[in-house]
């Protein structure tokens, strides 16, 4: 009874900061509803990840083995998946709300007719959960009926889980599919490489609007300034619809929701789509030469002056800093 | 090709919402209510597509009230051949919804459903996956790009760390990103012509599909506000401060 199942993303074996997020999201909530926390991965590598999950608490970890999960797709998973919650009986399905928990785990809740809340923030003592929505202008209570429920986490709401002494149990597990019903087929995955931090891992964040004017500012005066704090990049939709930087830099409402220690907005403006990917970060500081710019209303400390200017500036600071 | 595009009506993205004090709802005095752009941004590529085909069809479906006909005479206005509004007196969870899209998409037989990742107000970012598994077609999330050839549809996703290529054959739903395209606007001759296009009013009741929510919002409330703090006068005063004060660098 109450028992929850945790889909814990991996690409290659490896994990990121997001699935650990999802394991103590998914303790939480088995605590709460007097069951068990139950880790499940499937694809390419997912017996070395596997091993590494169950030192992070899960009661049992789960591999699902069947080659066409080999490469991820929504199809094939929610089938497996189904199957599997069925079959252990499971009361919540939870993921984090990534790109690859917000594309499976809708289509997992429609296969087993189960209601689905998404980027959960919090879980009340009474099983009723927390979300935003409007941007984060409003905080909806949310009540699930039914046998199987389906929830995504916020990355930023809960903390990561974190590794005891003992490691969980592992199973594998060979899934039913109706092979006929996948027709979708993996073609490539261009990864963008880059050697700094993940935005959604990062303790300090510095972001880039419209106001550095081009890709050649983003590099030239505002990786500077990342790289000097050891930080990840983000940006404002504007400076990626304008093809300053790659989309998957997007902070905000319909892009990555962030909350690092620090966040640092460099010539953007605040608005409300923004606002909503990076409010909730520790410190936030901008620099914005309007000092009427909504973004200030947000900031711990906020500077006005030309970024041209102060940025350089304030990767000298930085250096001098740390001497 | 036939494309059937879900429209959704919200609160224009510039409108300052409110919760109601008794957390029943957000005050919709004074709210502008607009196509949900990702919305907008399925119809212009389900416009395209049949621009570019020569032939088809573009249909849009709501599933709400009365009030929806303005956002889907604006679909019209823009280039949709015709409208179909289901009409829900109670509020309807995604699943709900999505078995209603997906009761008339069996009944019209689209190829394609293109249907935005995410409402702007509700920000659930489910309906589409639902609808694809519902009717057990193919999905493609958070597309940038999408191209068709011979029946089969290869869609270039937005995900993280990267783009992601899957291809698959029709019939199949495609939700949007924002970089897919810029959606056009209503011309005048098109804001005339739209007057004239069909919109087939039915009610949601009469459709024989589970409409019952399990998923309820008991109450809304409005985030705790986060207090302005102060402007630093200096570089060198704002590097001090992050290091001795907020101890973050
Ligand atoms: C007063 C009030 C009470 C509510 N009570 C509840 C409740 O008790 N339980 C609950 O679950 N929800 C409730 N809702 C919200 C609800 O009706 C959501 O709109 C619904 O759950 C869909 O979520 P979404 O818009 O976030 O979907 P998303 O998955 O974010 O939407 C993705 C896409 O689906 C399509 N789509 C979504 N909705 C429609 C639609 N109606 N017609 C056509 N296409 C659509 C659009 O193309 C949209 O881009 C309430 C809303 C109001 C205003
Ligand atoms: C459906 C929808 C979804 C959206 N989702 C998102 C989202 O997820 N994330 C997001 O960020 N936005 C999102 N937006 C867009 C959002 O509404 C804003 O348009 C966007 O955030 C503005 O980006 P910006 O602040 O970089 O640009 P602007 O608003 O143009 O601001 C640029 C700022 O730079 C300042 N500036 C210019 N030059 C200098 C200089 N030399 N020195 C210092 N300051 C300078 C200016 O004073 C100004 O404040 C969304 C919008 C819609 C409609």
């Amino acid at each position: 009874m109450g028992d929850v199942l945790v889909y814990a993303e991996h690409r290659g074996g490896h994990f990121p900061k997001t699935t650990l997020i999802a394991v103590s999201a998914g303790l939480e909530l088995a605590r709460k509803r007097g069951g068990q926390c139950i880790a499940v991965l499937s694809g390419d590598g997912a017996a070395a990840a596997a091993a590494e999950i169950a030192k992070y608490g899960p009661s049992k970890v789960l591999v699902l083995e069947e080659p066409r999960l080999k490469h991820y797709l929504a199809d094939a998973a929610a089938q497996a998946l189904a199957g599997l919650v069925k079959k252990l009986g499971a009361e919540t399905v939870l993921a984090t709300a990534t790109a690859l928990g917000k594309d499976l785990m809708p289509r997992l809740a429609a296969r087993m007719g189960a209601p689905m809340a998404s980027e959960i923030i919090a879980i009340n003592d009474d099983g009723t959960v927390v979300r935003p929505m409007y941007a984060g202008n409003a905080l909806a209570t949310i009540e699930l009926d039914g046998p199987v429920r389906v929830v995504t986490v916020r990355g930023t709401a809960f903390d990561a889980a974190k590794p005891s002494a003992s490691a969980a149990p592992i199973e594998t597990v060979t899934p039913e599919l109706d092979a006929a019903a996948l027709k979708m087929e993996f073609v490539n995955f261009n990864e963008i490489k880059s050697d700094r931090q993940q935005l959604n891992e990062a303790k300090i964040v510095v972001s880039g609007g419209r106001g550095l004017k081009s890709g050649e500012n983003f590099k030239t005066v505002l990786e500077p300034l990342v790289d000097e704090l050891g930080a990840a990049m983000g940006a404002s939709r504007a400076a990626v619809d304008a093809g300053f930087v790659p989309n998957d830099l997007q902070v905000g409402q319909t892009g990555k929701v962030v909350a690092p220690e620090l966040y640092v907005a460099v010539g953007i403006s605040g608005a409300i789509q923004h606002l909503a990917g990076m409010k909730d970060s520790k410190t936030i500081v901008a620099i914005n030469k309007d000092e009427e710019a909504p973004i200030f209303g947000v900031a711990d400390y906020g500077l006005v002056a030309d970024l041209f200017k102060a940025v350089p500036e304030m990767v000298e600071a930085v250096k001098k800093l740390k001497h | 090709m036939k494309i059937l595009v879900p429209v959704k009506r919200v609160p224009d993205p510039a409108t300052t919402i409110r919760v109601l004090p008794d957390g029943s709802g957000i005050a919709t005095d004074n709210v502008k209510w607009v196509i949900n752009p990702f919305d907008e941004i399925a119809l212009e590529e389900a416009l395209r597509i049949k621009e570019k085909q020569g032939s088809g069809e573009v249909v849009l479906i709501s599933v709400g009230q009365t009030a929806w006909q303005e956002q889907l005479r604006t679909g019209l206005a823009m280039g949709a051949d015709r409208a179909i509004l289901v009409k829900a007196d109670s509020p309807l969870d995604t699943l709900a919804i999505a078995r209603v899209i997906a009761k008339i998409a069996s009944d019209e037989k689209p190829e394609l459903i293109i249907i935005g990742k995410q409402a702007i107000d509700d920000d659930s970012n489910q309906v589409g996956q639902m609808v694809a598994e519902l009717l057990g077609w193919p999905q493609a999330t958070f597309a940038s790009k999408v191209e068709l050839a011979d029946g089969k549809c290869t869609v270039v996703r937005e995900v993280d760390g990267g783009l992601e290529t899957i291809a698959f054959p029709l019939p199949a739903v495609i939700t949007t990103d924002l970089r897919l395209n810029e959606p056009r606007y209503a011309s005048l001759p098109g804001i005339m012509k739209a007057r004239k296009k069909p919109l087939n009013e039915l009610a949601a009741d009469s459709l024989g599909v589970e409409l019952a929510p399990k998923l309820k919002i008991k109450t809304l409330k409005t985030p705790e506000k986060r207090q302005a703090g102060r402007k630093v006068a200096s570089v060198e005063e704002l590097v001090q401060m992050l290091h001795t004060e907020a101890k973050v660098i």
